[in-house]
C-alpha cells in the first residue's frame, strides 16, 4: 500500500516502514530550541543527563528570536544561561541579530526537503513550505531529542487538499491562507497532516508557501505539507551541504479525507479578533478605524512581502495616528531591504521598523498593544490578550499597508471605503 | 521514579465552561499560562498562573485543590509549544485533564512530563447541560465516572501509559536504553 509524505518522512527515520496510527521512534535529522523553552532544555539536560554526550552536535542548534535582544531580565538571564551551555558544549548559537529561527533553518540549507526538524516553536511545522516535517515541541521533547537524537511519534493521517482557485495581486497568499483556515476551522485538521495539491499551489513561491504553511497550527494540523516544486528544490539544493532527497506521495497513499475546494476568485481577508479562525472578507469590515499595525512574523516576514507593502502604498505616507512597525523575519531580509533601498522608502513612508525577529507576535519586543487599541498584525494569532489588552486582526501585508495609509480597515483591492 | 503512580483516580471536577455556561473550545496556550510569564522555569513557580488569562477563571490557582480534576472542551491547549501550560497544573496537583480533544503539541507535552491526560470523544455532549461534582477515571481501561455515570473514553495509549509509569520521557528513556 502506498504512503503519504509525512508516512514516507517517518519510515525514512525510524527502523521499519510505519503507517498512520503507528507509533514510531523517529530520529530527527535537525534539533533547535529557542530564547524560549531554550532555558528549559538546559536545566533538563543538565538534570538528567551527562551532558558532554550532546548527539549530533553540527545538526542541533539555539536560535533566539522570540525577545531579541532581551528587553526583561528574565529573557536576558535565559539567553545568557543558553549562551553559556552553548559555548561550553560547542553548539552553534543563532543569536538575537539572527531573526526566526525557523526561518533561519531555511535559509541556512539545514531544514531541507524529506527532512525531520523540531524545536520550541509551534510553528516549526512551517517546514512544510519545502516539503520537510517540521514539528514544534515542548522543552522535555527537545531535551530529550537534543540527548538521544530521537523522539517517539504518532504516525498522523493526512487530508489531501486539492485548493483551486485564482489568486490576483493585491491578493496574496495570506488571503489564500486565511481563507483555508476560515475552511477548517481552529480544529478542523486537528491531528492531521494536511497536504495541498492544485495548479493554484503549485506556482506559489517560496514565501507565498511559508504563509500557507505557518497557519497549519492554527488549524490544529500537525502539519501543512506543500510538494516541493523546482524552484524550492533549487533554493534549498543551492543553500544545503548535501543532496536533496525530496519525498512525494505514492499514487495510491491512502488519505483520511479528500477535500476539494475552490475559492474562486480570492478576496482580501482578515480574522476578527480573538480567534484566528473568525475569517471573513476585507471588504465586510472596511472602514472601522485602526490604531497600529505590525507588518512582519513567520507568516509574513519575508522580503517579498516588504515589497509588496511598498508597492501598495505607492507614495502615500502612513496616517499621522497610526503607529505602523516592521519587523523582518531575518538577518537576510533585513539585508535585502536595505540595499534595495525600500527600508528608506518605507521608513520615509512613516513606518518604524524594528531589527529582525519574531517582534509583535511574540512578547511584545516591539511594543503590545493598550486597552481598545485596534491593531492589523500580518501575524498568525490574535488570541484574545496575546498580543496586549487590544483588538488584534490578522490581515496580509497589503491590506495592513494600505490601512495604515488611510487609518481605517481599507480593501487593498478597492472598493468601497 | 520509585513509587508506583496511581492509574484510577477520583476527585471534584471542574468543568471549564465560560459565564453561560457554554464549553469554551480552543483554549489556547496564552489563555492557560500567559507569554509575560514564560521565563518562568520553575514548576512550582508555575501553579499561580494557570488560567490567568482566560476570562472568568483567573482565580483558579485558588480554587483549586490536590488531586482535582480537569474536564474541558474541544482542543485544549492549543498553540504555543510552552510545557509550562502542562506544567502549571501539575504545579496545583490535577490528577488528570479530560477533554474532547487536546492540541498536538499540548499532548505530547503532558505525555511527555507524565501529567495524565485522557481524550475522551463526545463529552462535550454529555455535560453540555449537567453541571456535576465528581469524576474518577482509569487510565487503562478508559472507564470515566461522572457521578455515578460510567462512560467508555480512550485509554491511555500504549507509549502514553509507559512514559506515565515511569515518571516521565526521561526516566522512560533511560528505561529503554
Amino acid at each position: 500500500m502506498g504512503q503519504t509524505i509525512v508516512e514516507k518522512i517517518i519510515s525514512s527515520k525510524s527502523d521499519k516502514p510505519v503507517m498512520a496510527g503507528e507509533t514510531a521512534l523517529m530520529t530527527i535529522d535537525v534539533r533547535s530550541a529557542r530564547d524560549f523553552g531554550g532555558a528549559n532544555v538546559v536545566k533538563h539536560l543538565e538534570r538528567e543527563y551527562d551532558v558532554d554526550q550532546i548527539d549530533n552536535l553540527e545538526n542541533t542548534f539555539f536560535t533566539f528570536d522570540c525577545v531579541v535582544p532581551a528587553n526583561n531580565i528574565g529573557y536576558a538571564n535565559n539567553q545568557h544561561i543558553i549562551r553559556m551551555f552553548a559555548r561550553d558544549k560547542g553548539l552553534k548559537v543563532y543569536d538575537v541579530d539572527a531573526g526566526i529561527g525557523s526561518h533561519v533553518l531555511i535559509e541556512e540549507g539545514h531544514a531541507v526537503p524529506g527532512k525531520t526538524v523540531v524545536g520550541t516553536d509551534s510553528h516549526l511545522n512551517i517546514m512544510g513550505a519545502v516539503g520537510a516535517l517540521g514539528q514544534g515541541m515542548g522543552d522535555t521533547d527537545i531535551a530529550f531529542t537534543f540527548k538521544t537524537g530521537k523522539t517517539w511519534f504518532e504516525v498522523p493521517e493526512t487530508i489531501r487538499l486539492n485548493l483551486k482557485g485564482s489568486l490576483r495581486a493585491p491578493a496574496s497568499a495570506k488571503d489564500l491562507t486565511l481563507a483555508v483556515v476560515k475552511h477548517f476551522g481552529a480544529n478542523g485538521a486537528l491531528g492531521k497532516v494536511v497536504e495541498v495539491y492544485g495548479d493554484l499551489v503549485d506556482s506559489l513561491e517560496l514565501h507565498e508557501r511559508i504563509t500557507l504553511a505557518s497557519m497549519g497550527t492554527e488549524m490544529g494540523a500537525i502539519a501543512v505539507i506543500i510538494p516541493p516544486n523546482k524552484k524550492v528544490l533549487d533554493y534549498c539544493g543551492e543553500r544545503s551541504e548535501q543532496p536533496i532527497q525530496p519525498v512525494y506521495a505514492d499514487q495510491d497513499a491512502s488519505y483520511c479525507q479528500i477535500i476539494d475546494l475552490d475559492l474562486g476568485q480570492i478576496q482580501p481577508m482578515l480574522s476578527l479578533p480573538g480567534n484566528p479562525e473568525n475569517v471573513t472578507t476585507v471588504e465586510d469590515v472596511q472602514g472601522r478605524p485602526i490604531d497600529s499595525v505590525f507588518i512582519g512574523s513567520c507568516t509574513n516576514g519575508r522580503f517579498e512581502d516588504f515589497q509588496m507593502v511598498a508597492e501598495i502604498i505607492g507614495d502615500r505616507k502612513v496616517k499621522s495616528h497610526v503607529m505602523a512597525k516592521i519587523v523582518p523575519a531575518t538577518k537576510e531580509v533585513f539585508s535585502q531591504l536595505l540595499s534595495s533601498g525600500l527600508f528608506q522608502k518605507l521608513h520615509d513612508a512613516g513606518f518604524i521598523i524594528s531589527n529582525q525577529g519574531c517582534g509583535g507576535c511574540a512578547a511584545g519586543q516591539i511594543g503590545m498593544t493598550g486597552k481598545n487599541e485596534v491593531q492589523l498584525s500580518t501575524s498568525n494569532r490574535n488570541f484574545t490578550g496575546k498580543q496586549g489588552h487590544g483588538k488584534t486582526y490578522l490581515t496580509s501585508p497589503a491590506t495592513a499597508a494600505i490601512s495604515a495609509v488611510t487609518g481605517v480597515i481599507t480593501n487593498p483591492a478597492g472598493g468601497q471605503s | 521514579m520509585t513509587t508506583q503512580r496511581p492509574f484510577q483516580v477520583s476527585g471534584k471536577a471542574w468543568l471549564i465552561k465560560d459565564k453561560t455556561g457554554n464549553w469554551i473550545d480552543n483554549i489556547d496556550t496564552d489563555m492557560i499560562f500567559h507569554n509575560q510569564h514564560l521565563h518562568i522555569t520553575e514548576v512550582p513557580k508555575m501553579g499561580p498562573h494557570a488560567f490567568g488569562n482566560l476570562e472568568g477563571w483567573e482565580d483558579f490557582p485558588e480554587r483549586c485543590g490536590q488531586g482535582d480534576i480537569l474536564i474541558v472542551g474541544k482542543n485544549f491547549g492549543a498553540g504555543s509549544s510552552r510545557q509550562q501550560a502542562v506544567d502549571c497544573f501539575r504545579a496545583l496537583g490535577v490528577s488528570v485533564i479530560i477533554a474532547e480533544s487536546f492540541g498536538a503539541i499540548y499532548k505530547r507535552n503532558a505525555i511527555n512530563s507524565g501529567m495524565p491526560i485522557l481524550e475522551a470523544p463526545g463529552l462535550t455532549e454529555w455535560l453540555k447541560e449537567t453541571e456535576i461534582a465528581k469524576a474518577e477515571a482509569h487510565f487503562e481501561t478508559g472507564e470515566l465516572t461522572l457521578d455515578g455515570t460510567t462512560h467508555q473514553i480512550k485509554p491511555m495509549s500504549d507509549i502514553q501509559g509507559k512514559i506515565y509509569a515511569a515518571g516521565d520521557l526521561f526516566a522512560y528513556g533511560r528505561q529503554m536504553a
